[in-house]
């Protein structure tokens, strides 16, 4: 006995509508391949170029009630980024990371669109000159990457160093922004 | 010995597309076309539960016995109306679905605990669970319901 998609969407909306999603997430098309993207009711949470294994990362970190859902909002804005039409979103999210990376993830947002900025000076923007290093795991572990644009950060040589979503996806969104690249 | 990664939560999606499926066959056996409320009201108590879980074992018979209360909180709200047709009247070879199609006569306790034996191959344990009696009570109401499907079943033929 199948479920139809119509009772199938119908609970869903009845789900959220009742506020008894912890998070919810969907997989959004983009010319950088398929994006895991998860909001909770305060905002954006999440974006992952791997779906694999994420549902259960997002229990662990927000709760286990964890639905797929269209999430319009997030994919308009990221289309309109994709076409051009967009340098900034506007989307709330919801940061739950460590107090470090709260401050370098708030000074990450900042870093304007189609420019690059280095690990060091990043990491010297909140006081911690010396902690290029430790910038660089904060980027690695971006839970919100492309609206947290973590493909502005270059090393000091003005090599792209490292990208979740691998270094041609890095270069691409660099180039789709018209950044100068050394 | 402990087995820590079999008894984590899932995530609600993959519990709910494991069993969202053969809940709703459940309930089109108790409940015929009344199932499909009866479902979304199955899954929306197992999601307000779902956060307090202590631990992921047994989650099948967890979501059958909610299943079972919104469906007995229906039956005994409005008895299911008798299906068209006299029950004996196109009797199918499968042992089962000749039960299915009778058990509608069945008092919902009774009903449930036929189909949950018989259709879904629970346990009396889960059984038990699910109708929230004792293991002997799930075995005494399946045995009583096949009795009196039996003799339905005779004054039929």
């Amino acid at each position: 006995m199948n479920v139809s998609p119509d009772l199938d969407s119908r609970f869903r909306e009845a789900a959220l509508r009742e506020g008894l999603v912890d998070v919810r997430y969907d997989v959004v098309d983009s010319p950088v391949g398929e994006l895991f993207v998860a909001s909770t009711a305060r905002g954006l949470c999440r974006i992952s170029y791997w779906p694999g294994g994420m549902e259960e990362s997002l229990a662990r970190t927000f709760g286990p009630r964890v639905l797929r859902s269209p999430l319009d909002d997030v994919r308009r804005e990221l289309e309109e980024y994709f076409e051009g039409e967009r340098r900034e979103f506007d989307l709330p999210i919801d940061l739950r990371v460590a107090p470090f990376h709260a401050d370098v993830l708030a000074e990450l947002a900042r870093v304007p669109y189609g420019r690059t900025e280095t690990y060091g000076a990043l990491a010297a923007k909140v006081g911690r000159p010396k902690a290029a290093r430790a910038v660089g795991t904060v980027m690695n572990r971006n839970p919100i990457p492309i609206v947290l644009p973590c493909h502005r950060i270059v090393g000091a040589n003005g090599s792209l160093t490292g990208y979740a979503g691998g270094l041609d996806v890095k270069l691409r969104l660099l180039q789709h922004e018209g950044a100068m690249l050394v | 010995m402990m087995e820590v990664v079999a008894t984590e939560i899932p995530p609600f999606e993959r519990f709910y597309l494991e069993h969202r499926d053969e809940v709703l066959g459940y309930l089109r056996r108790l409940l015929g076309p009344r199932a499909e409320d009866a479902w979304q009201e199955t899954f929306l108590r197992a999601l307000r539960a779902y956060n307090r879980l202590q631990h992921a074992r047994n989650l099948r018979s967890w979501v059958f016995t909610i299943a079972t209360n919104v469906a007995m909180d229906e039956l005994r709200a409005k008895p299911q109306p008798p299906l068209d047709g006299a029950p004996g009247a196109d009797l199918r070879r499968d042992a089962f679905r000749e039960l299915e199609h009778l058990t509608d006569g069945l008092p919902p306790t009774e009903r449930a605990a036929v189909v949950l034996r018989y259709g879904y191959d629970l346990p009396y344990a889960q059984i038990a669970d699910a109708l929230g009696s004792s293991e002997e009570a799930a075995r005494a109401a399946a045995s009583s319901g096949v009795r009196r499907l039996r003799r339905t079943h005779e004054r039929l033929a």
